[in-house]
């Protein structure tokens, strides 16, 4: 090693744009490498949504709709949404990991874009994102499940379906700045997102026979306000009194637990 | 002179736990600047606000004369850090882990492959390079993490704890690559629990305990302060503690400290040690056990502070709570 000439001149006085996009790459791609060695993951991405169709779609839909064909329109769209939430979970888990082994620090002891590491993170686990609704539409294609719609629609439901995981996925941020360990956040999410988004029109038509105030909670939640969107868009039927209301649920979910994150971040820091 | 590193009453305070209460150090360019303490006593804290990882709430201190609040930026440009966990990706090989920190310097593809492959084949890696970090062994991963930390060609490298866990061949080998470092004109902070570290490798140390910097020097002038090795004698006879204990204190010149039917002291000057046997002869006494050995940290501290090492981590189990914390974050 040639020791290296110390010229304090020289020295930038701040992360340039340019830097910080390419950081937030660099740090994309090392998220995304990991499958490479740890194929488990994808197919972690993989199976659960494909079971969750299999199982609904043969075991509920006939009692739910008379038959799978007649279900599989209501159960897709709910089923991508409910897998987004819990995809948003690995965000937690991996930042959590991250910040337990130590690789945190590291990022944050090199002259990089402070918002680097997280913004990387998110990046990646979008293209899981993505991913996961890519094999669900597949998988429900494959069992008769049509886009009823276009293909414009189709991309729109793409880009809702992220924005929304995205502006949710800062609950798993808070998670993994308050445990100690990754495994908390995992079990922690499926306290939190597993009644979520079974309180919701996920896996039903609409809230017909269900006590009053149990609906009105079901219809007013995020997760129903994503599903009817997703149907809107994929299958037909209103869209933009749903999907606005998904996303100011959204904004308002990041607006509460962004800072909450980064309060509890330097507290622990 | 503007020193290389330099803190002045750093103070951090975790909630109710004052972590640093006012350390004050220096270190030279060039030099291994040893911080030796117990658990709980501040050193990860210490670490942490010199790598910019955290700010202090109160006192100041600088890198290569630049602020580590004020000027961060600049001191990420010249400092490696090693952290007491090694910070490496247990899913990436050790080639990818080095490149993404090579990549993230802004170093160009190939270059950053370049000194992945030279840093490895340096700390005997090359074998494991395309392997997932989680197959190492803990000596390999701490290699790993050091080499990490040196591929921006660090002017200040922390290595905070670097040996913790380690089998005794694996710490030999890592205080090689240490000694290496200044060679190169590397100013090195080393944190550490065990005086023998300290004492092969740092050219100054600074002892702290509780927060607090409880003495400074460099490990000659800490031997002759606190006595460089512990004369051990053991009567057969619990009868002799008193003369025994007086015939040790008037050689040693030091206070002996009598426990468990062990008369211990300090002592700066291995030579005595013929002296101490004819006396006890003299006095008629039965010797069970006698010995002379290297003082161990808790002693160093107990000359030092008057308590031993384990008293503090019952009292202080919060202030290494605080720390962990501090390190986990």
């Amino acid at each position: 090693m040639t020791a290296a000439t110390f010229a304090p001149e020289n020295l930038s006085k701040r992360v340039s744009p340019g830097t910080a996009v390419r950081n937030t790459l660099t740090l994309a791609w090392r998220n995304l490498v990991q499958i490479k060695h740890n194929p488990m993951e994808l197919l972690d991405l993989s199976i659960q949504p494909i079971m969750f169709v299999l199982l609904f779609a043969y075991v509920f839909g006939p009692a739910m709709t008379g038959s799978v064909d007649k279900y599989l329109p209501v159960v897709i769209p709910g089923i991508i949404a409910q897998n987004a939430l819990f995809a948003g979970m690995s965000t937690g888990f991996g930042l959590n990991t991250d910040i337990t082994k130590g690789v945190f620090d590291r990022f944050r002891s090199l002259p990089i874009s402070r918002s680097a590491p997280l913004a990387g993170r998110i990046i990646a686990d979008t293209a899981k994102q993505a991913w996961s609704m890519t094999i669900l539409l597949a998988v429900g294609f494959a069992i008769g499940f049509r886009v009823e719609t276009n293909v414009f629609a189709l991309l729109t439901a793409f880009v809702l379906l992220l924005a929304f995981a995205v502006l949710f996925s800062w609950t798993s941020v808070f998670i993994a700045m308050k445990v100690n360990e990754p495994e908390k956040v995992q079990i922690f999410g499926f306290v939190v997102i597993f009644p979520l988004s079974f309180l919701s029109t996920a896996f039903i038509p609409n809230t017909d026979g269900i006590p009053d105030w149990l609906a009105f909670i079901m219809d007013n939640s995020p997760v129903t306000q994503l599903v009817e969107s997703m149907r809107g868009l994929l299958v037909g039927g209103p869209v933009l009194e749903h999907a606005w209301i998904a996303l100011a649920w959204g904004v308002g979910i990041s607006l509460v637990f962004a800072p909450l994150s980064l309060r509890a971040f330097k507290k622990r820091a | 002179m503007t020193y290389a590193i330099q803190a002045e009453g750093l103070e951090k305070r975790f909630g109710e736990t004052q972590a640093l209460a006012g350390v004050s150090l220096t270190a030279e360019a060039g030099t291994v600047l040893g911080v030796l303490g117990p658990n709980g006593a501040g050193k990860t804290t210490m670490t942490r606000i010199l790598a910019t990882l955290i700010e202090p709430t109160g006192g100041s201190a600088k890198v290569a004369g630049f602020d580590v609040v004020k000027d961060a930026h600049k001191v990420r440009q010249l400092i490696g850090l090693t952290g007491q966990y090694a910070g490496v990706d247990e899913m990436l090989t050790g080639t990818e882990n080095l490149v993404l920190i090579g990549r993230l310097l802004g170093i160009s593809r190939k270059e950053s492959k370049a000194r992945a492959a030279e840093l490895l084949e340096r700390f005997q890696l090359t074998e494991a390079a395309e392997r997932a970090a989680k197959t190492y062994s803990g000596g390999m991963r701490r290699r790993l993490d050091l080499a990490a930390s040196l591929v921006g060609r660090p002017q200040f490298l922390f290595l905070d704890e670097p040996t913790t866990g380690l089998d005794p061949r694996s710490r030999n080998g890592l205080w090689d690559i240490v000694r290496g470092l200044t060679d190169d004109g590397v100013t090195v902070l080393l944190t550490t629990q065990y005086l023998e570290e300290a004492d092969q490798l740092a050219d100054d140390i600074v002892v702290i305990d509780r927060g607090q910097v409880i003495a400074h020097g460099t490990s000659d002038v800490l031997k002759a302060q606190v006595g460089g090795q512990v004369l051990e004698v053991t009567p057969v006879s619990a009868a002799d503690l008193d003369t025994v204990s007086r015939i040790v204190g008037e050689l040693a010149e030091a206070v002996p400290e009598v426990r468990d039917g062990l008369v211990s002291a300090p002592i700066t000057d291995p030579q005595l040690m013929p002296a101490v046997v004819r006396r006890l002869d003299d006095a008629g006494v039965t010797v069970g056990e006698l010995s002379l050995r290297k003082s161990s940290l808790d002693e160093v501290f107990f000359a030092l502070t008057g308590h031993h090492t384990d008293d503090i981590d019952a009292e202080a189990g919060e202030l290494a709570d605080a720390d962990k914390e501090g390190a986990s974050a």
